[in-house]
């Protein structure tokens, strides 16, 4: 059992008042508030051994180093990833998409191949994708979805073909909270020799991810979004593939030996950090999954599911709501769009009520197409959210329905 | 009246207001007054890019005045659309451009104006100003025809 109480008191943003009410943080799909645990170490990190890594021959920067070799450790075990030169840092999500598509685009992707992503990914994991495909004239397929939010699962084994070079899937869907098999994805891909990119964005924070079991071959999140610093990522890939894929970035600290006429590249995983990598944010992120260790992910997934259950329940007790994703597996995002009201109005008195939601198409606008909307309310919780809180999201919605008449 | 007599009236109208939900609720009924625009000008030619909810605007020139209509997907937005049309609408061109818009500080919607803001009230205004710009030009090329 978690002591909200307690872990809320953690969270120094979570006590203020917006316009005069309380604030009711219902926006953690976007990004999680932070603890002072994260804070502190960020704070100390910059107070007391901030310095540039792997350079200087003196005091700081070796401790400094040690700091960031320290957090790289951390997240190799919280993610159980075999070595530490499988968990490169990066700037975030994106970002460690980005790498993927391009390195891995440049090496393996050719004129006529094929990348499989689905319909519920966000723009992140889909314009990487195209933008590769434009540039080797490769060709992207989708995944389809059912109405419930979940993937077809038949209709992604008949997308595989010869030609098919790595699937791309999210581990659970930013804009409706889905949580796709990726396991039973990966499983088939790899009957095949296809390797698979999960992007983990929605899915580090509010489960127990385990590369080495789940065999992804690449795994990407952001800090930001699991309580850590902003600008933090990190691309989890398996040292087959990142050994053999090019540098995505070039620039110092990624290479061996420089002349003008040749250069030679660092080993794993420097070869994928170039420049100067954000080590403050490292120490910071790690720190985030030192907390969620700490609480437990086992009592944090509880928790969510909990919350997520009595949201559900209460929403389904408004008059014309109708929610988007009602999928068995699901982390505590609710999506959804009130009957004849617009979806910006509502978002714009829930805010004047201190209630912070997301409103529009979620960075997702192919899911938003598939069911023939242009957008709902998405509500996204984690364990620090309360049913008290709820209850102010559901009145707040009662009072949107009594304005708009 | 001028342009800033019904400026200073709005401002009036929402100072009665302290509670944000009072003054949606005026918004609101704003909203539900603007006059419906016409189907056909609810095309994409009409449609102001980068707001969350759809807006449509429709200028017209009559007697040298620049006349708007508008409508949007959103109650909200309708509102803030109507203070808008009921500021400039109607007003030659040349005045429209040369207005600065003081209301919607005043009035607390500031914030809804930063450009990032999705309801795009910014471009909303933008779009009016841009209307203004070519519909004087072209009395200007009329002028100077003469």
């Amino acid at each position: 059992m978690l002591d909200i109480e307690k872990i809320r008191s953690q969270f120094p943003i979570l006590a203020m008042e917006v316009y005069g009410k309380p604030l009711v943080y219902f926006d953690n799909g976007a990004t999680t508030h932070k603890p002072v645990q994260v804070i502190n170490a960020v704070s100390d990190a910059y107070t007391n051994f901030n310095s540039n890594i792997h350079r200087g021959v003196h005091y700081l920067s070796d401790i400094s180093s040690e700091k960031y070799e320290g957090a790289r450790e951390a997240i190799r075990q919280f993610v159980n990833a075999g070595k530490r030169e499988e968990i490169i840092f990066t700037a975030g999500t994106t970002a460690s998409i980005n790498m993927v598509a391009f390195s891995f685009g440049e090496k393996y992707i050719g004129e006529g191949d094929e990348i499989i992503i689905s319909t519920i990914e966000h723009h992140a994991n889909i314009v990487p994708w195209q933008v590769l495909c434009e540039r080797k004239k490769a060709k992207l397929l989708v995944i389809p979805v059912f109405d419930d939010g979940s993937l077809d699962i038949e209709a992604y084994g008949k997308l595989i073909s010869d030609r098919t070079r790595i699937v791309a899937v999210s581990h659970v869907s930013n804009a409706l909270g889905t949580i796709n098999p990726v396991k039973e994805i990966i499983g088939i891909a790899h009957s095949n020799d296809i390797p698979v990119l999960v992007d983990g964005a929605q899915g580090i924070q509010h489960g127990d991810v385990d590369v080495n079991e789940m065999n992804c071959d690449f795994y990407v999140f952001s800090g930001h979004k699991v309580y850590g610093p902003t600008g933090t990522g990190v691309l989890y890939g398996k040292e087959k593939w990142l050994e053999e894929m090019p540098p995505y970035q070039t620039g110092g600290d990624m290479v061996d030996k420089v002349t003008f006429e040749k250069t030679t590249y660092s080993k794993l995983p420097f070869k994928f950090e170039a420049g100067t990598t954000n080590f403050v944010g490292a120490v910071g992120m790690a720190a985030a999954f030192n907390y969620i260790t700490g609480l437990g992910i086992d009592n944090i997934i509880q928790r969510e599911k909990e919350l997520l259950d009595y949201s559900t329940r209460r929403l389904e007790e408004i008059e014309g709501l109708k929610i988007y994703g009602t999928a068995k597996d699901k982390i505590p995002v609710i999506s959804f769009v009130l009957e004849d009201i617009h979806q910006y109005d509502v978002g714009m008195i829930l805010d004047k009520l201190g209630i912070a939601v997301r409103t529009g198409s979620h960075c997702a606008q192919p899911i938003m197409d598939r069911f023939g909307i242009d957008g709902t309310i998405r509500a996204s919780l984690c364990f620090y959210n309360t049913t008290g809180e709820v209850d102010a999201l559901i009145e707040g919605l009662l009072k949107v329905r009594e304005m708009m008449g | 009246m001028t342009i800033d007599e019904i400026q200073k009236d709005i401002i009036e109208e929402f100072a009665l207001f302290d509670d944000w939900m009072e003054r949606y609720n005026l918004l609101i009924d704003i909203g539900k007054g603007l006059d419906p625009l016409d189907e056909k000008h609810k095309g994409n030619d009409y449609l102001i890019e980068g707001c969350q909810s759809k807006v449509w605007l429709y200028p017209e020139l009559a007697d040298n005045k620049l006349y708007f209509k508008a409508e949007s997907d959103a109650i909200i937005t309708k509102g803030i659309v109507a203070l808008l049309i009921r500021v400039v609408s109607g007003r030659t061109p040349e005045e429209i451009i040369n207005t600065d818009l003081y209301f919607i500080d005043e009035i607390g919607l500031k914030q809804n104006l930063s450009p990032t803001r999705a309801n795009g009230l910014l471009a909303m205004v933008k779009q009016m100003k841009l209307y203004a710009i070519a519909f004087n030009a072209k009395l200007k090329s009329a002028e100077d025809g003469n």
